[in-house]
């Protein structure tokens, strides 16, 4: 059923030394006529220069709002085995880890229903499936649930969260990033599969400020993992890192951005008081410098892409926060941030966008968060503040 | 044949049943890690024991028959264990110091690109472009392929003065990490969008699409049933055509792309960064993107020549001042560089200190 179509421009794509999006498609099409017409309409998109796609359109499984997008060739006619061609989200597991058996179970399920393309994964963090009939859908949902998959999250929803490697297999994760994920993931199914949100909301877990997830400037709530306390130092390791080579006075020293750090006689010292947690040097040399003892995260809120009026990264709301199984008050705050949101935003206004229009106080006040130093930059430099009855105490 | 019984809101799997037994032993115990090679890295916990990471190359689109490729190699090699990066990298998680080499051997024979870790560069973070979606106004995946053909060494061996996170979002909407990533490439519309007012009469629910504008453009057109656009107030953003698709925001011949430079996530040494513009426009030009392809190589080779090591992109640039960038790239300073839109005001100069343009 493949090499229905001729493709002189895509074919440029399998040349040269990274692996080929073009060759996967092609690889899909052997068997696939829907993979076949995919690959005859991009190729037509690399001629004339645009999409064809028809905007998304309601399909989805019995009892859900969201999971699968719906999605339509615009040229139906010319290329019938993308007609429809939907996605289908299924919730990844924390940190992306797989075993070959089960990853080879969702390969057999997906060759047998869909395109045999996939996306591992999507931007959000799902597992991807790309391409599939409306009639298929209750089949796959079928199959998938009963071997203990369930589809991810679209629309006005919470999406599944999504975090990196963390105590999995990294010295800096300050928390369970892990399990946070898959907790936050299992409490909110039913606000990920039935969307009833003003808009998008996006959980994600870091487990220090190196932050591989791009929580800060990825997720509505960004989870960075953090800690109180020393930084333990193994000076044995700092004189290890010196004899290798490294000049700790410029790389480590002198780019601290506190300037709370010194070495002198082949030992590094830290005013701990002044330092702010950046990762810097412990990333640099990391098995000289250690995290301190007492771990948890800090939590900040708002961050988005463009639409529409500008990107943001999150805000710092709560400077420190314990996150300890079974992760109950975070879970209230979440509940709790995410009730002054429903109740405040416009459709399609994200948490972030809101906070800007209404401020911090009516939100921090809700969640019962007092304002701190560490949720500003600096302080307000006009004149113009408000003031309300609460505040006239005397 | 019978289908099996659904079951609802399940949620994924435990994570507990895909880590292999010495992540499992080592949890949370890790006490160091050590960059092997450009693709390579082994983790040591506080009991001694060391996880080994191959960590190679994907096109994020990947085919089951790859997918069950992949499968086969962790089978042989790391007893079934195997996860996928942020980034979308492949990584082979191997418990057994002696496999490395019959597997990287492997991996090169079945043309594997292995690579992506330290001071280098790692898979691109990209989006659904034509592939996939109805806003797309380049296609991501071409463009990342031609960029990473490009720019290979620096993910298997070259090293960088720190490591470079590169993106591309096929619309302004940017489904990936384009607005904080070294160098990005955002796919733009450039013309206000024609209305094909019988079908938004049919299609569109009129309040909606109204409040959709960011900039207050749209306004009601009862006379067509429809709504008009004031063309200086609009700024193509498309997210009228998401809510409505009559409201076509599709130009090809004038669509196009951009390169944003600058940003990063982390908070080492300096706070997360926005991508600033530094490029503004390019025609599409498939299959390869050629000029788009060099403007990022010559981004990426001052950045290489000029930063000091552990600077990123950003930080380099903020040292020596945007308007150095300017004149060590050579790139051209044009009105869309200054910004005229939310946070235009606290990026004017207010310093009679600056450099001189060369």
């Amino acid at each position: 059923m493949s090499g229905k179509y001729k493709t002189p421009m895509l074919d440029e794509l399998e040349k040269g030394p990274w692996p080929s999006f073009v060759t996967e498609i092609k690889k899909a099409a052997k068997k696939s006529s829907m993979a076949d017409d995919e690959l005859g309409q991009l190729e037509k998109s690399y001629v004339t220069k645009r999409g064809y796609w028809k905007h998304g359109g309601i399909v989805g499984v019995l009892g859900y709002g969201g999971g699968v997008i719906g999605r339509y060739s615009s040229l139906p006619d010319e290329f019938p085995g993308i007609a429809h061609f939907h996605t289908v989200r299924i919730n990844q597991t924390s940190g992306f880890f797989y075993t070959a058996k089960a990853l080879k179970e969702i390969c057999d399920i997906w060759d047998k229903y869909g395109s045999g393309l996939t996306n591992m994964h999507g931007s959000t963090g799902d597992l991807v499936l790309l391409g599939t009939k409306t009639e298929s859908l209750e089949a796959i949902f079928a199959e998938y649930s009963s071997r203990g998959w369930d589809l991810g999250s679209s629309g006005s929803a919470m999406r599944t969260p999504s975090c990196c490697v963390g105590p999995g297999r990294c010295e800096w994760s300050n928390i369970d990033t892990l399990d946070i994920t898959y907790n936050l993931t299992q409490e909110f199914q039913d606000e990920m599969h039935r969307p009833s949100f003003p808009y998008k909301f996006k959980i994600k877990t870091a487990g220090c400020a190196v932050d591989c997830v791009a929580a800060i400037a990825r997720a509505d709530l960004s989870i960075i993992g953090t800690w109180k306390g020393n930084i333990q130092i193994d000076q044995a390791e700092v004189k290890k890192y010196a004899g290798a080579g490294m000049n700790i006075q410029a790389e480590i020293i002198e780019m601290c951005p506190t300037s709370c750090m010194s070495y002198n006689n082949g030992e590094i010292k830290i005013d701990d008081a002044q330092c702010s947690r950046c990762m810097h040097c412990i990333a640099k040399m990391t098995k000289a410098l250690r995290s301190g003892k007492e771990k948890g995260a800090t939590l900040l809120v708002g961050s988005k892409a463009p639409i529409v009026v500008g990107s943001l990264l999150s805000w710092v709301i709560v400077p420190f926060i314990k996150v300890e199984a079974p992760y109950t008050e975070l879970k209230t705050l979440i509940r709790s941030m995410i009730e002054w949101w429903d109740d405040t935003a416009k459709p399609r206004e994200r948490i972030g966008e809101v906070l800007e229009i209404k401020g911090l106080r009516p939100f921090l006040e809700h969640i019962g968060v007092p304002p701190q130093p560490q949720q500003v930059k600096e302080p307000r430099k006009d004149p113009f503040f408000f003031w309300a009855e609460s505040d006239f105490k005397r | 044949m019978a289908l099996p019984k659904r079951q609802t809101d399940i949620g994924p799997p435990k994570y507990d049943q895909f880590i292999p037994p010495v992540i499992k032993k080592n949890y949370g115990k890790w006490k160091y890690h050590e960059v092997l090679s450009g693709g390579t890295m082994v983790h040591v916990a506080e009991s001694g024991d060391a996880l080994y990471t191959v960590r190679a190359a994907s096109p994020r689109i990947l085919s089951t028959e790859t997918i069950r490729e992949i499968c086969d190699l962790a089978e042989k090699y790391c007893d079934g264990y195997l996860r996928f990066t942020t980034r979308n990298n492949v990584e082979f998680l191997v418990s057994d110091k002696s496999k490395m080499d019959p597997l990287l051997k492997e991996l090169q024979e079945r043309k594997f690109s292995v690579g992506g870790i330290g001071p280098r560069i790692s898979n691109i973070v990209h989006t659904q472009g034509w592939v996939h979606c109805h806003s797309a106004c380049t296609d991501a995946s071409g463009l990342v392929k031609a960029i990473m053909d490009e720019v290979y060494d620096y993910f298997t061996t070259k090293e960088l003065p720190n490591k470079v996170r590169l993106a591309v979002a096929c619309c302004v909407n940017m489904c990936g990490a384009v607005h904080c990533s070294d160098i990005a490439v955002v796919a733009v519309h450039r013309k206000v969008p024609t209305i094909k007012h019988e079908l938004v009469t049919k299609v569109c629910e009129i309040p909606t699409t109204i409040a959709s504008c960011p900039t207050s453009a749209i306004r009601p057109n009862p006379k067509d049933k429809s709504v008009t656009i004031n063309e200086e107030k609009c700024m193509y953003c498309g997210n009228c055509f998401t809510v409505c698709p009559p409201i076509d925001i599709h130009k090809p011949e004038e669509d196009g792309v951009a390169i944003v430079v600058g940003g990063k996530i982390g908070s080492l040494r300096t706070s997360p960064k926005f991508s600033k513009l530094a490029i503004p426009f390019f025609y599409n030009e498939p299959p390869r993107w050629p000029k788009v392809v060099a403007a990022i190589k010559n981004i990426l080779d001052v950045y290489a020549k000029n930063a000091k090591k552990h600077e990123r992109v950003g930080e380099w640039i903020e040292r020596v001042g945007w308007e150095e960038f300017f004149n060590l790239t050579g790139i051209e300073f044009t009105f869309q560089h200054i910004d005229d839109f939310t946070f235009a005001r606290d990026t004017f100069r207010t310093s009679a200190a600056f450099k001189y343009s060369r």
